[in-house]
């Protein structure tokens, strides 16, 4: 038996977001809506964020998927409220950085997401990790923010 | 059977896997291939190495019989009436795509019916989606009943005088159903309609003989039956495949090239333009060989022995639900396990060593018919053993311990 390992990769904050997810749910006057899937598996998720002028007012996220999959989109929704949009994205490229195993810049200010720095030894589930992140970069692009 | 002497055919079975011996139960999605196979086609890479069908020096004839050879063999395999009648393709998908595209473009007009199961693995679904599209023509589902079984009279009334097309699974990658092929091939030409078969699942488990099923199209892959990636196959009756054009073009499958008009060989290889998979049509062979020399037959039985057993196991664990009919399964078992996410259940399986498959299953409406977005798959074939599924067993009830212990 070789759960060590688990426990490396479910740490109690990643379960705690899990089963008690932030920031679940949909923002009906939102002003940036985005869905993103995951094809090889399935799990799908709605970013719903209010953005008024550079700033995230608001963020929620609703959706289907695994407890790395939802835990960083609570995580995630968490940590860019109330951040600019310039800087949720420079969160995104760290966060991705930290999944590769390279040397990222998050610090505590940044909420939980960096919980999720063991998924880097798991490669079949970094893209649950990275999904709600994709989410936002492609929420900002389509909608020009 | 001899089970100790299969496994030792495995060479990749054993290994360890973060620190626990490998228990590979996801044959439904790629099997192992026994030395045999790889022995056959490495041979091939260092001995004889060369294209076919053209020159004639010694190693092109040599290699030129290989192939050839590996078509004779999964003819008889399968008891197809011609050897004309097998065509090699990439796999599965191509195979089917090569139906939809060739036969398909030809044979439906606007308002016509295809008809196909929610069971369909995603190749057996968007090819005839694409095909519909093109032509206008209409996609109509057999509706599934709740243990995802297939009743006939389901078949028989929703065909039509617009009915063309029949294209359903011989056994579920999902819910191991294994349907009745003869008598809905029956039902659709009954119908005046052409039936294709999806074989994926069922040709590396039972014996399949086409022409006792009646079936007019027929596919399968190489890599699920202990044989290489890379290679399929497409069974067509000959009077069908006669009539159908080629959807590629170029190197061997042509008779005369002029500058601006070409004609086309016979069958089989006017469907095989350029090289085709030489190695991976030996492997196959070899592969074929080792399953007539365990016996089908046998490998069925004591794969049936193998699902029983966990399937009566694994409905002792509190909060599972398994997906498929109780009874006449083929050898996997798709799951949900109450509180853990089937990616979760993966990742924890794995760290033990236990190698199972999460996700869609490439089956995303019958996901949703199951009203899931995703489950996990174990499946079985002759190198398994009951240690094995015991193991797999207790692995799962840690697992589920582990997720639903608080954090």
């Amino acid at each position: 038996m070789n759960f060590n390992n688990l426990n490396q990769l479910y740490r109690s904050v990643i379960m705690d977001h899990y089963k008690t997810p932030r920031n679940k749910g949909v923002i009906d006057d939102g002003t940036m809506t985005v869905d993103m899937n995951n094809p090889t598996c399935g799990d799908a998720i709605r970013l719903t964020l209010d953005v008024q002028g550079e700033i995230v007012e608001d963020a929620k996220f609703d959706g289907e998927g695994c407890s790395i999959s939802l835990a960083s989109a609570s995580m995630m929704t968490e940590a860019i409220k109330g951040k600019s949009i310039g800087h949720a994205l420079e969160m995104s490229e760290e966060f991705s950085k930290m999944m590769l195993g390279e040397d990222y810049d998050i610090s505590e200010e940044d909420g939980d997401i960096e919980a999720l720095s063991g998924v880097s030894q798991f490669p079949a589930r970094i893209k649950c990790a990275t999904l709600t992140w994709k989410a936002l970069e492609k929420g900002v692009k389509e909608s020009g923010q | 059977m001899d089970i100790n002497a299969i496994r030792k055919d495995f060479p990749i079975l054993n290994q360890k896997v973060h620190g626990n011996p490998l228990i590979y139960l996801d044959t439904s999605a790629t099997s192992q291939s026994p030395v045999q196979v790889t022995d056959a086609m490495s041979e091939y890479y260092n001995e004889y190495n060369s294209n076919v069908h053209r020159g004639v020096h010694t190693l092109g004839t040599k290699a030129t019989d290989g192939y050839e050879q590996a078509r004779m063999k999964v003819r008889s395999f399968i008891n197809a009436k011609r050897y004309e009648e097998i065509i090699f393709t990439r796999g599965t998908t191509a195979a089917i795509n090569l139906v939809a595209r060739s036969f398909g473009d030809v044979n439906i007009s606007e308002g016509d019916e295809i008809v196909v199961t929610e069971m369909e693995h995603h190749a057996n679904i968007v090819p005839w989606q694409e095909l519909a599209k093109r032509k206008n023509a209409k996609l109509v589902f057999i509706p599934l009943e709740e243990d995802g079984t297939i009743k006939l009279e389901n078949v028989e009334a929703v065909m039509t005088d617009k009915t063309k097309i029949v294209a359903v699974t011989h056994v579920s990658n999902v819910l191991g159903t294994i349907n009745d092929i003869k008598s809905i091939a029956e039902i659709a030409h009954k119908h005046d309609a052409y039936i294709t078969v999806d074989g994926a699942q069922s040709v590396p488990h039972m014996s399949v003989d086409v022409q006792d099923l009646d079936v007019d199209f027929y596919a399968f892959s190489g890599h699920k039956m202990l044989g290489p990636t890379g290679i399929g196959v497409l069974y067509g009756k000959a009077e069908i495949l006669d009539k159908m054009e080629p959807i590629e073009y170029g190197g061997d499958m042509i008779d005369f090239v002029d500058l601006r008009e070409s004609t086309w060989t016979d069958l089989p290889v006017k469907f095989e333009a350029g090289t085709p998979m030489i190695a991976e049509a030996i492997g196959l062979s070899a592969a074929i060989d080792y399953i007539n020399e365990v016996g089908a037959d046998e490998i069925l039985s004591y794969e049936q022995e193998l699902v029983k057993y966990a399937y009566d196991k694994m409905s002792e664990i509190e909060g599972i639900e398994i997906y498929g009919p109780t009874e006449e399964r083929a050898g996997l078992i798709t799951f949900n396990l109450d509180g853990v996410h089937p990616h979760d259940l993966a990742t924890a399986l794995d760290s033990d060593g236990v190698a199972v498959r999460a996700g869609h299953h490439c089956a995303q409406p019958l996901m949703k018919f199951l009203g899931v977005s995703s489950t996990a798959r174990a499946s079985f074939y002759l190198y398994n053993t009951k240690d094995e599924i015991d193991f797999f067993i207790d692995s799962l009830k840690r697992t589920k311990e582990f997720f639903t212990h608080e954090f």
